[in-house]
């Protein structure tokens, strides 16, 4: 009896160890990396890259990686350790963190509002510069006002 | 008149004005450089630009200064690559032949990741000196476009033949056994 309590604790142990492996493992996929780092042929983020084989052979590379149960920073060093600095697609993953990371999101955010503050007041200066029969139903009212104020005064 | 001259139409024909000219600079720029060919051409060798990379073995580095007085083949190509595939086994006999005449053929594996590298090389038994350049930063300096790509390095260092795309025997008999034959 005592013997086969035994036995359960050890199958029981060893059935469990897996799972337990598998908990630890920091668990990323190819979805979550490829939209981080380049296909460095093709010039584009590894995600976009479809038909080229240097971006095939660069997904079963990290696919490796994560079977052998390495994290997303992990994976990512590995692939700068043979394609350089280059292979990462965002801004600060090289690890320096300088001042041209904070600018590549810094500038465009500037560039849309500046547009969209120019349009704007283009927008509106164009309508205040354009005459009375040029504003639809604002210059009807004010012809008709006119009308009136003319009839009144040659009482018609 | 007025409404021609208007901001808005302006902004238009200004952004579009801008779209035009991204597209004409993104062409401009993707154009390959054709340096190499031209210099060919007009009959002017050129010096090879310099190159110095880790050996693909992991141990050391080399340049391309170190084999002034051989003539040189050198070969970018990446295991990914299908031509590349192709060509291997030529350029290894070549190797052979070019030792015997005081030449060498250099592989130059490109983009690539270093395993995989070493696999093409044990499955196809090269037997000629391979450097890496895992980030690719010989292309710009040889204005490679693709793979593989072949220049051909004369005695003095100069550039004397260039292929683009994978080599031949006609290719190799042209152009690297007269190098060959030439003493200086």
């Amino acid at each position: 009896m005592k013997r086969a309590a035994v036995l359960v604790g050890v199958l029981a142990t060893l059935l469990g160890a897996p799972a337990t492996v598998a908990a630890q493992c920091p668990r990323t996929s190819l979805g979550d990396i490829e939209d981080e780092v380049m296909c460095p042929v093709c010039g584009t983020p590894l995600g976009l890259a479809t038909d080229a084989p240097q971006a095939d052979r660069e997904r079963a590379y990290i696919e490796r990686l994560i079977a052998d149960c390495r994290s997303k920073d992990e994976i990512k060093a590995a692939l700068a350790a043979q394609f350089g600095d280059a292979v990462l697609a965002l801004p600060g993953d090289a690890g320096d963190d300088d001042l041209g990371d904070v600018l590549v999101y810094v500038i465009p955010a500037v560039g849309i509002a500046l547009a969209a503050a120019g349009i704007a007041f283009a927008v509106v200066r164009w309508r205040g510069t354009r005459g009375p029969q040029d504003r639809g139903g604002d210059g009807l009212a004010e012809a008709e006002r006119r009308l009136d104020a003319d009839m009144e005064r040659y009482e018609l | 008149m007025r409404r021609v001259l208007a901001p808005v139409p302006i902004a238009v024909i200004c952004a579009i004005l801008a779209l035009v000219g991204l597209l004409a600079y993104g062409l401009a720029a993707n154009e390959p450089d054709r340096k190499v060919e031209e210099s060919l051409a007009r009959g002017d060798l050129q010096p090879a630009p310099p190159l110095e990379l880790p050996r693909l073995s992991g141990v050391g580095t080399e340049s391309l200064e170190d084999y002034r007085g051989k003539v040189v083949l050198l070969n970018f190509w990446a295991s990914w690559c299908k031509p590349c595939r192709e060509e291997s086994p030529l350029l290894d006999r070549w190797h052979q032949r070019m030792r015997r005449g005081g030449g060498m053929v250099i592989g130059v594996d490109t983009l690539d990741l270093v395993e995989d590298a070493r696999d093409f090389i044990r499955e196809y038994e090269l037997s000629y000196p391979m450097l890496r350049d895992g980030e690719g930063a010989s292309r710009e300096r040889f204005g490679i476009i693709g793979f593989p790509e072949t220049f051909v390095i004369d005695r003095r260092g100069r550039i004397a033949a260039v292929r683009r795309g994978p080599v031949d025997d006609a290719f190799m008999r042209s152009q690297v056994a007269r190098l060959l034959r030439k003493r200086s």
